[in-house]
């Protein structure tokens, strides 16, 4: 598949690298032994069948469980064994599967809130001006997302597909370089998964409303996957059985036997 | 929060200047005995309607900034240095407090600071060394305020209402920087809150510490106006009271609470007339709100936008949907 917006991501340092990540629970090994790296500007799929690993090896790249053994780097330095909150101000952004908006928050608020706590001491945001001097910001995604109509509305008020929007919106609002999707377009509306796809590709590229983020994303919608992301590891059983463009992922025999079916 | 909130608010301070003026001396002393649960109850609401944190204790708080002021002022200390010592003890005892309630969440946490506030109670009544234990400590005096006698029960309500007008402007304020975003975050979400860069620890000890130093100014002027303490205001019962109190206003309402203690104080004296029947009438009030206004009384106003919402937006697809048939039928 031809993608126009893949530059050159071969050189220079990785943004996520991760090294022989191992993850028992007790008997059963969840990840054994996965090493790969994903480059500044990348988007990078994670797919496999259930059980394959893919959940454990989110959770440890989002400091949500640690891993037994294996290294995990962000730009350059090991945060194997960072929390949530330290990986988020080090860079990370994340969605998550099921929709985590704050409910009785304004849709503009849940973005500032989103970035707020990155300027600043805690000390000094207690004399910060409400909307942190976000509100522009905010507005800015409000707008590229589409949901100007529904900005003052309580996000627990929105519909599945809008809200979804806005986990997805706030995952952005404090220019990570990394942003770990956890199936985007589960329970979306297939109208709205290009929508998705297009969106994440802006920002993907777009630098008015950031950097250049790096995404790595979990999906079992395979036409997503494969038309969004520059690369693909496939994961089986614990293992990466491989890692390629969607072209390459497509034409994997063994990939194909295992999981893409004929 | 809203401007319409902020011009309520002002409006309710010039009621209050003024109704003393209508009021006699035990009207006045039942007004001032409710800004102090004004006070004390916005604290918890803090803790509880914003920050989300399941909170029993916070009677204990109230005890230990009354046996704060009353202690040092026998020992011959002024009621400021009385009063800073208070918020300060209370701030600190927060934070303990809050510590819990980074490993236990619900009813759990609920039970953590009920055991608390039971402690706390103990060491009122038992350790009659430092707090009179059951015999407690009297003539508590009154503060003077620039060498004016703040003695009189009308100068005492005064006194009182410009210290809950400050400690509601600086709610307002907290309420309205990023704090208030972090802690309503906290409260509906701590894990999204998290992988936002939102420290849940840091607020939650803060949510603690803070609604503690309101109960414990309530405390502190509670001592004074009643001029003499004993344990029993500080049970786990008058810590449910003030729960109550929060959630019967509305948790997460910033005036929620002039409302709740509005229930809980000012309304068992007027159900007097019903005597003995009083807290057989209390009780069916509050139940019968609980079933109707989970939310509190503040909800009233959302819960009418939304219905007129919900109408208006039924209208729309039932006029959308019958001009589709129309379409429909003329092709």
């Amino acid at each position: 598949m031809n993608h126009p917006h893949h530059h050159d991501r071969s050189a220079g340092q990785p943004v996520l690298k991760v090294s022989n990540l191992k993850k028992s629970y007790g008997a059963i090994q969840a990840v054994g032994g996965v090493s790969f790296s994903v480059m500044p500007g990348e988007i990078f799929g994670v797919i496999g069948p259930n059980g394959s690993g893919k959940t454990t090896l989110f959770n440890s790249m989002l400091g949500q469980i640690t891993p037994d053994t294996g290294k995990i780097e962000l730009n350059g330095e090991d945060v194997t064994q960072c929390g949530p909150l330290e990986l988020n101000r080090r860079g990370v952004g994340r969605t998550f599967q099921t929709l985590q908006v704050f409910g009785k928050m304004s849709v503009r608020d849940n973005l500032i809130v989103a970035a707020q706590e990155h300027a600043g001491s805690m000390f000094s945001r207690m004399f910060a001006p409400t909307d942190s001097g976000l509100g522009a910001k905010a507005d800015a995604l409000i707008d590229q997302f589409h949901i100007r109509h529904v900005a003052h509305k309580k996000a627990g008020e929105l519909s599945y597909g809008q809200q979804k929007l806005v986990d997805i919106a706030m995952a952005f609002m404090s220019e990570p370089d990394l942003v770990l999707l956890d199936e985007p377009c589960a329970g979306v509306n297939p109208s709205l998964v290009g929508g998705i796809s297009t969106l994440l590709k802006q920002l993907n590229q777009n630098p008015k409303i950031g950097k250049h983020s790096s995404f790595v994303v979990i999906e079992h919608n395979m036409d997503f996957v494969m038309d969004l992301c520059h690369r693909i590891m496939v994961m089986v059983e614990g293992q990466v059985m491989a890692i390629g463009t969607p072209d390459e992922i497509r034409s994997n025999k063994q990939v194909l036997d295992a999981y893409l079916g004929s | 929060m809203k401007k319409t909130t902020l011009i309520f608010i002002a409006a309710c301070a010039v009621l209050m200047l003024a109704a003393p003026q209508f009021l006699k001396n035990y009207g006045i002393y039942l007004l001032t005995y409710w800004l102090i649960f004004i006070i004390a109850t916005m604290g918890l609401n803090l803790t509880v309607g914003y920050a989300g944190q399941k909170s029993l204790g916070h009677a204990a708080f109230f005890g230990i900034g009354a046996y704060t002021v009353a202690i040092l002022m026998k020992a011959g200390l002024s009621f400021w240095l009385g009063l800073s010592a208070a918020a300060l003890i209370c701030f600190v005892v927060g934070i303990i407090l809050g510590f819990p309630a980074l490993r236990v969440q619900t009813i759990y946490l609920a039970f953590a600071t009920l055991g608390f506030n039971t402690a706390v109670w103990l060491v009122m009544r038992n350790e009659e060394w430092l707090t009179g234990g059951t015999f407690g400590i009297n003539n508590i005096a009154r503060p003077s305020l620039l060498g004016l006698s703040l003695d009189g029960n009308l100068a005492y309500y005064y006194f009182t209402l410009a210290v809950t007008l400050l400690m509601v402007a600086l709610l307002w304020g907290l309420l309205r920087s990023p704090w208030g975003k972090a802690f309503t975050a906290l409260r509906d979400n701590p894990i999204r809150a998290e992988s936002l860069g939102v420290d849940i620890q840091r607020y939650t000890l803060l949510s603690f510490a803070i609604g503690a130093v309101y109960a414990g100014v309530a405390g502190a002027l509670f001592a004074s106006l009643v001029q003499f303490i004993e344990p029993a205001p500080f049970t786990v019962g008058a810590s449910i009271m003030m729960y109550l109190m929060v959630v019967v206003g509305g948790p997460g309402y910033f005036l929620g609470p002039v409302l709740g203690a509005a229930v809980g104080v000012v309304l068992p004296e007027w159900l007097r007339f019903a005597q003995a029947w009083y807290l057989f009438v209390f009780g069916s009030a509050v139940v019968l709100l609980m079933i109707w206004l989970p939310d509190g009384l503040l909800s009233i106003p959302d819960r009418i936008k939304a219905k007129k919402q919900a109408r208006i937006e039924s209208a729309a697809r039932s006029a959308s949907a019958q001009a589709a048939t129309k379409n429909g039928a003329s092709a």
